[in-house]
């Protein structure tokens, strides 16, 4: 094969005998490692990342505006009673009325939703990743694709609660006048 | 002032620097010309990457279970026990995975692959080879060179598989979190492009430093039982240094 043809006596690495050819397991080794690299490769490409879940049926489209959407992203779950039925596709900014307009991407399966249902945004766990909750109405008819949905609930914000916390909440009157830090939130529970 | 400019210690390893460079673009020129002797190549990917499987998975396996044992008691003083399988996965894809294989590469096939090449040089199969019309670079270094290249991603995936594996053993089945829970927060998380493949070109990157440091340490080696010894030794110690310096300048640049 190689060096012109001339058949070359060598010792084998491994085994130490003297042969004219590699041993054929090489290639067989060879070939079951590529093999086992890439099906690995595939495993951790399909399994564990974000296009196990792309639903493989068709999807239709569903807008809702949200005046503020927190940390939501492209891509975040939209679910109902904590299902996935499809994902955010698209967020951007309304120029006429300054929200967000949100385009979800609905798993064909999950048709039927309530057309008065509303929309909103919810976090998953105390800091986790944002994404849409849908609360489904009582109405006969069903959203169709483009359809929007009217009751929405942005974001809600940290900040802002704490805000409004240390503003109205503390328990004993005259919070407004206290520091935030005199004013441990852990003391207002009620 | 030393007596002689080439035996300042800084000197020599500049001018090392500058030969390991020089004879990285003599092996990538060679490599056209070694693609005839793709048996050779096929029997060096056996041996850096079929070869070191059993190392890298049972490696893998432990590294993935040490991490979601560790995860899991930090995660859980801020009560975020849920992203145990989002934080197992992205160490191991964007770090772990990559640069653990790349030293267990280098002890394990690196050092052998010096030690040959070294042994060749000390033993004059060399210039044997020379003699009877065949480069040596193309039938000899740049087989190997390729091979870390395309062994070390096909590594890299292997142990991130047997991670995931390990850290799901532990997380679900003896620690009791949620088997949804863990699989979901995953998989809304970890991105295939921003996570897995900078990953691979990481592990790529590295199966080249691997390889050649490796080569070129044989390649060099003084023709001496000595000498090789301690080839095999700088290959192990350059390797990882180089390794963990190139991890941190493209971790630098992909985030």
């Amino acid at each position: 094969m190689h060096a012109a043809g001339i058949p070359v006596l060598r010792r084998d690495t491994f085994t130490g005998d003297i042969c004219m050819n590699p041993r054929p397991s090489y290639a067989i080794g060879t070939g079951l490692f590529i093999l086992l690299g890439f099906a690995a490769l595939a495993y951790l490409a399909t399994q564990t990342t974000s296009v196990a879940n792309v639903g493989h049926g068709s999807t239709y489209e569903i807008n809702a505006r949200f005046s503020n959407i927190g940390q939501l992203k492209e891509g975040a779950p939209v679910k109902i009673a904590g299902v996935r039925i499809g994902y955010v596709e698209s967020i951007r900014l309304e120029p006429q009325r300054m929200d967000a307009l949100v385009t979800m991407a609905i798993d064909r399966h999950y048709e039927d939703i309530p057309d008065d249902s509303s929309a909103a945004i919810f976090t998953s766990g105390l800091l986790g990743d944002q994404y849409v909750g849908v609360q489904p109405g009582g109405s006969p008819e069903f959203l169709k694709n483009g359809d929007e949905m009217v009751l929405t609930q942005s974001a809600m914000r940290l900040e802002d609660l704490i805000g409004k916390f240390l503003v109205n909440g503390s328990p004993k009157g005259g919070g407004s006048a206290a520091p935030p830090s005199s004013a441990p939130p852990a003391s207002g529970n009620p | 002032m030393s007596s002689d400019l080439r035996h300042n210690w800084l000197v020599r390893g500049v001018a090392a620097v500058g030969e390991c460079g020089l004879f990285f673009v003599a092996v990538a020129g060679a490599v056209p010309k070694s693609l005839r002797y793709w048996r050779e190549l096929c029997r060096q990917i056996w041996f850096v990457g079929a070869m070191s499987l059993v190392i890298v998975m049972t490696c893998g396996l432990f590294v993935g279970m040490v991490l979601a044992l560790q995860l899991y008691f930090t995660l859980s003083i801020f009560g975020g026990t849920a992203a145990l399988g989002t934080v197992v996965a992205l160490s191991l894809f964007r770090e772990l995975g990559p640069v653990v294989t790349a030293l267990l590469v280098a002890g394990r096939a690196g050092t052998a692959v010096t030690a040959e090449i070294g042994l060749m040089r000390a033993t004059d199969q060399l210039d044997a080879i020379s003699m009877m019309a065949v480069d040596p670079l193309a039938y000899v270094a740049s087989p190997r060179f390729l091979a870390g290249v395309i062994a070390m991603p096909l590594l890299a995936c292997v142990f991130n598989a047997m991670g995931i594996f390990g850290g799901h053993l532990v997380g679900v089945t003896w620690l009791g979190l949620d088997n949804g829970t863990f699989w979901g927060n995953m998989t809304s998380t970890v991105d295939l492009y921003r996570d897995i493949l900078d990953g691979l070109y990481k592990s790529i990157v590295f199966g080249g430093v691997v390889s050649l440091i490796a080569v070129f340490q044989g390649y060099t080696a003084p023709p001496t039982s000595e000498g090789v010894a301690y080839s095999t030794t700088r290959t192990v110690v350059f390797s990882s240094i180089v390794v963990l310096a190139f991890d941190f300048v493209m971790t630098a640049f992909m985030t």
